[in-house]
């Protein structure tokens, strides 16, 4: 047991490392598309919700499954079109204005 | 064997998923970044559907279905003015999904209803650990506080619920007490995981519900910003506990990335606002003392109220102008208006460029998403600290709705509630021009010396109709 909370704490506190290396690179320009792409990320409870709704234990599991399912989905499929949607709209002007890329220093 | 395929697609899925945020880092490689978190995402849950615990697929067929025809039609109508409220929303379905998932868990393991139900325990095929006891009350209690926290965020946000601060004596300590004392449950569960009775996990999710409700209740809504973040940072760690529950390393780092995308955006705007994390979630911005606090100025300060057609000279016999959008824009949604006036006055030759503060809007980003959408280049929206330096040798500002971000009272002022915030220097321009609803301080009580100072024209109404009377006066009536 304890082996496990070991390693569950390895892979997160390496998960969270890298998570913090990459978002700080992500430009104060994008941040509304960042929080809606990680509320599609962390739709990823879809995957215990499947478990739950699928694993035929009893009805109540099974219902309570089935909305844990269709609320993860809702995150997932709206959070990747909605971040798409914001970042189709991003565009750069027709003539760069000097030599600056992008934004944030 | 299949077990061990399993594992490696949620590897992949997990890889695919930094790629995808790792292409946020530019608005270029920003939707490759998405189609391989929409992969990653493929992955994972085509690897779970094969599971071998997953034996009926009618529920989640249905519960797909429904799921990916809300998400859908959400995601395809809502308009960009809006977003703060979707993310909101988003964040309680985040929260809801996780402490469902833990709730059937533990019910699947301890036999939470069937106890009240047929009196008899579930036949001892599972055991509950520490470790699994532990993640599943972190798990529910998070859960459940995201999702009412977000459901009163988007409440606060949509306008049903007041958008000022609400508080009462002891909050905090009462607050404080509720959450100490689901931690005492939650301790006595992992010490006694096979025989604490379950009303202790129901009354811990009852407990996450409610203090969802009352740690937000206070918080004003130009706070809104830091509690967004401080929820997407919740539902993440939700998501993790959900993993350490399920023994499953994608929940793991999924809900990591989350959890610390959602903490990095919060730490960035309290800075922006030089508060404390503690001071926005305890503090209670412009309370009843904080409305009667603006006393300094005493009664009635003259300022300079102008026409559009005033402001319109100002802005034809400008070389370089700089627009300052606030929250009062995406209220009456004046961003394609700002949009026709910026390219009005650049035909004529004048440089614009916009000033977007990290805290403007409601929610990280808010404005450069709008401006994007008004078609606004984005690589003529500049960071506080890419433009600060920028007002002293401009000829005009553009206040569009944006009140404490350029309030210089942050940075003389040492009795202002928002004194040592970051705030734009528009007072160093020649001319600021500041469009505004009315002259009441509206609940934060901060009063902003900039409306009155003499280089300031203030033009009062709905900032929609004047730009759009600007937009014809510097079109037409500037002549040319």
């Amino acid at each position: 047991m304890s082996e496990d909370l070991v390693f569950g704490l390895y892979i997160f506190a390496l998960a969270t490392f890298v998570g913090y290396q990459v978002i700080a690179r992500v430009p104060p320009l994008l941040h509304t598309p960042l929080m809606s792409g990680t509320n599609a990320i962390s739709g990823i409870s879809l995957v215990g919700s499947l478990v739950a709704a699928g694993a035929k234990h009893d009805l109540i599991s099974s219902v309570l499954g089935f909305v844990a399912v269709t609320a993860a989905t809702i995150n997932v499929v709206g959070g990747f079109m909605i971040t798409d949607r914001m970042l189709r709209m991003f565009k750069k002007g027709p003539t760069p204005k000097d030599s600056r890329k992008g934004a944030k220093a | 064997m299949q077990d061990t395929l399993i594992s490696l697609a949620y590897l992949v899925s997990s890889v695919l998923f930094i790629l995808c945020l790792r292409g946020l880092s530019s608005p270029e490689q920003g939707r490759r970044g998405v189609f391989l978190g929409e992969l990653g995402m493929l992955i994972a849950v085509l690897a779970t559907l094969v599971k071998k615990e997953v034996i009926s697929y009618e529920w989640i067929v249905a519960g797909l279905l429904l799921g990916s025809l809300i998400g859908t039609s959400i995601s395809l109508k809502i308009p960009m003015t809006k977003m703060p409220e979707r993310i909101a929303f988003s964040h309680a379905f985040g929260g809801l999904a996780t402490a469902l998932v833990g709730i059937t868990e533990y019910h699947k393991l301890r036999g939470l209803f069937s106890e009240l139900v047929v009196h008899a325990p579930v036949a001892g095929e599972h055991t509950i650990n520490r470790l699994t006891m532990g993640a599943l009350g972190f798990e529910v209690f998070l859960g459940s506080l995201t999702f009412t926290g977000s459901i009163m965020a988007f409440g606060k946000l949509q306008g049903v619920i007041t958008g000022a601060p609400v508080t009462w004596k002891g909050q905090n300590a009462m607050n404080i007490g509720a959450f100490f004392g689901t931690i005492a449950l939650l301790v006595y569960q992992v010490a006694f995981p096979e025989s604490a009775p379950t009303w202790m996990f129901v009354v811990m999710c009852a407990s996450g519900l409610t203090l969802g409700v009352l740690a937000v209740l206070p918080i004003g809504g130009a706070d809104m910003p830091v509690v967004i973040s401080l929820l997407n940072s919740y539902a993440g760690l939700a998501a993790c506990a959900t993993g350490f529950a399920l023994k499953s390393n994608v929940l793991i780092i999924s809900g990591a990335l989350d959890g610390s995308s959602g903490f990095l955006l919060s730490m960035m705007m309290s800075k922006a606002m030089n508060r404390s994390f503690a001071n926005v979630v305890f503090g209670a911005f412009g309370t009843a003392e904080g409305t009667a606090a603006p006393s300094a100025g005493g009664p009635a300060k003259s300022f300079n109220e102008a026409t559009i057609e005033d402001a319109a000279a100002v802005l034809t016999a400008s070389q370089t102008v700089i627009v300052v959008p606030g929250y009062g824009m995406a209220v009456s949604q004046a961003q394609h208006a700002v949009r026709d006036l910026a390219a009005a006055l650049e035909k004529r030759g004048t440089e614009v460029k916009y000033a977007i503060h990290p805290v403007a809007g409601r929610m990280p980003g808010h404005m450069n998403v709008l401006l994007a959408e008004a078609n606004v280049p984005y690589d003529s929206l500049y960071d506080l600290d890419m433009i600060n330096d920028d007002f002293a040798r401009t000829d005009a500002v553009l206040v569009v709705g944006a009140n404490d971000v350029v309030n210089p009272g942050a940075k003389t002022d040492t009795a202002s509630p928002i004194y040592g915030m970051p705030v734009f220097n528009v007072e160093q321009a020649r001319s600021v021009i500041v469009l505004k609803r009315s002259m009441n301080t509206g609940f934060s009580g901060v009063e902003n010396e900039l409306f009155f100072l003499s280089n300031t024209m203030m033009v009062l109404g709905d900032a929609k109709k004047t730009i759009l009377g600007l937009v014809n006066e510097v079109k037409g009536g500037g002549g040319h």
